[in-house]
């Protein structure tokens, strides 16, 4: 690795306060490592130990108490922990990208139109994007019968494929996943790691969290194991991996 | 006051990466009424394109936010600028009162949750849209109405029913013809107050929906308040939380409702069903 990092993570700390308790709760903490283009990280951890916590730290839905986050955006370096909440909203519409087993179904929207959505607001044509929404629906293998029907009636499983046909229509920079293979079947499983190893070829840098790792096991360059509050980082090579 | 609660989140910078200046920007914004202090400091910025919600219980003072960005109420001090052509540095609360409504007319449009303070309610709902086109200095009738159906349809109301008064329609329907009229002059500004409240669910989720639809299609940069947090759920990127006339914390919607900062935020979050 001779680039400088896209991501560079240092002293990562996050815990809730919680008024109504009068207490605080430790999600991580002190958490450092750096991510390269095209790297897939894997969050290891029992359940509780932080992952989801972390991912969704750098995608800023939660604010870290401490540390930095410095991430190299096609616009300059940002500190994402501290970062405006309008420069996050610009990075999350451009170039980071977040991933949950969760479709935000929105009333009386096709589901094509719900994929082709990121792809428009990047300038697409409407035909363009279209296009391009029923090729990644096919792929995760939604039937062509459902794509001009409103998925809040979907069940999970199909729910979840228009979500991740969504989520990876358009080449972010970074990509943060948070169990997306769960309540998926085989194809679509298949189909989520060929695009995901597709991306990372493309210099995608990845990070995620996994109910079974053993799906993309081919893709992972390393782990951070959250279980561990020790240094993790054992080769000397690897040095840019500090837990 | 309390034993260990840990370190406080960071405190976020100024923005960086954003190249464009907020469209609206409000400063230092204080009002009394008598011994009623109704706004207390408040700031805000809103940048093109963005939908902001503001939170808080009744009283909080984010409806008279709202009043004052729409110009119907000036307050005791601060400044309010909007990025128009040529108005760019102009503190909107020194106009005169004639310069306030025509600049409004044209940019700025509004939906209360009271149809009655928005619309003629024995007036045609075409004549009700019609009518703002009218103020801003349009006279050919059938401009009018052309510009008058569009902003219906736009806003997904019945176009058979568009000579019905609203007084004749239901709830819904008047909150489509509330909006057809804000929308009617593409206004650079939607304020939206409480447009759903006392809707039925189900029609309540179709309006939301064709709000959604408009800020999509027609990136409208739009202030929402709202004391449904599910609303402001649906629609807003950023959220202003307001208390006792004061913004408590603002951030994305999906921080302030999963990482609450406030006590008085966490409270209302976890009020939520």
């Amino acid at each position: 690795m001779t680039t400088t990092p896209l991501l560079r993570v240092k002293g990562l700390t996050k815990t809730f306060r919680m008024y109504h308790l009068d207490s605080m709760l430790h999600a991580f903490e002190d958490i450092s490592f750096d991510l390269y283009q095209g790297e897939f990280l894997l969050l290891r951890g029992h359940n509780g130990a932080g992952k989801s916590t972390l991912l969704r730290t750098i995608w800023r839905s939660y604010l870290p108490v401490a540390g930095q986050v410095l991430y190299a955006s096609s616009h300059g370096e940002i500190d994402l922990a501290n970062a405006a909440d309008v420069d996050i909203a610009l990075l999350r519409r451009e170039e980071i990208g977040f991933v949950t087993q969760f479709l935000n179904a929105r009333p009386r929207v096709a589901a094509q139109d719900i994929v082709a959505e990121p792809l428009r607001l990047a300038g697409a044509t409407q035909a363009e994007a279209l296009d391009q929404a029923r090729h990644w629906l096919d792929q995760f293998g939604v039937r062509p019968e459902l794509w001009r029907a409103y998925p809040s009636t979907f069940s999970g499983g199909e729910q979840q494929k228009v979500n991740l046909a969504r989520a990876l229509i358009l080449p972010q920079k970074l990509l943060l996943l948070d169990e997306p293979t769960a309540s998926l079947d085989v194809g679509a499983r298949a189909a989520l790691v060929r695009r995901l190893a597709d991306l990372k070829s493309q210099g995608v840098a990845i990070i995620g969290v996994f109910h079974h790792p053993g799906d993309v096991a081919e893709l992972i360059d390393r782990e951070i194991n959250l279980n561990t509050r020790v240094i993790a980082d054992q080769s000397a090579e690897e040095d840019h991996v500090a837990v | 006051m309390s034993l260990d609660l840990g370190l406080p989140a960071l405190e976020r910078a100024a923005p960086r990466l954003m190249r464009t200046e907020p469209l609206l920007n409000m400063r230092d914004i204080s009002k009394s009424y008598g011994n009623v202090r109704a706004l207390r400091d408040v700031d805000a910025a809103v940048y093109p394109g963005e939908v902001m919600g503001i939170v808080g219980e009744s009283g909080s003072g984010k409806s008279t936010l709202l009043r004052m960005m729409n110009l119907e109420d000036t307050p005791d001090s601060g400044n309010y600028t909007l990025r128009l052509p040529g108005r760019e540095n102009e503190n909107l609360f020194d106009l005169t009162r004639y310069e306030r409504r025509m600049l409004c007319a044209r940019n700025i449009g509004i939906v209360y949750q009271n149809p009655h303070l928005g619309l003629l309610m024995k007036h045609s709902s075409s004549g009700n849209v019609a009518e703002r086109l009218l103020i801003a200095g349009e006279r050919s009738f059938e401009v009018l109405r052309d510009k008058a159906r569009e902003a219906l349809d736009a806003s997904e109301f019945p176009l058979d029913r568009m000579d019905a008064r609203p007084i004749e329609l239901s709830g819904g329907m008047q909150q489509r013809v509330q909006l057809a009229k804000a929308i009617a002059l593409e206004p650079a500004l939607l304020l939206l107050d409480e447009p759903t409240t006392g809707l039925d669910v189900s029609v309540q989720a179709l309006v939301l929906d064709t709000l959604k639809r408009l800020q999509r299609d027609r990136k409208i940069t739009m202030v929402l308040v709202s004391h449904d947090l599910g609303v402001i759920r649906t629609m807003a990127d950023r959220v202003m939380v307001m208390r006792h006339g004061e913004v408590v914390e603002q951030g994305l919607a999906d921080q302030v409702f999963q990482d609450p900062q406030h006590p008085y935020t966490q409270q209302l979050v976890h009020a939520k069903l």
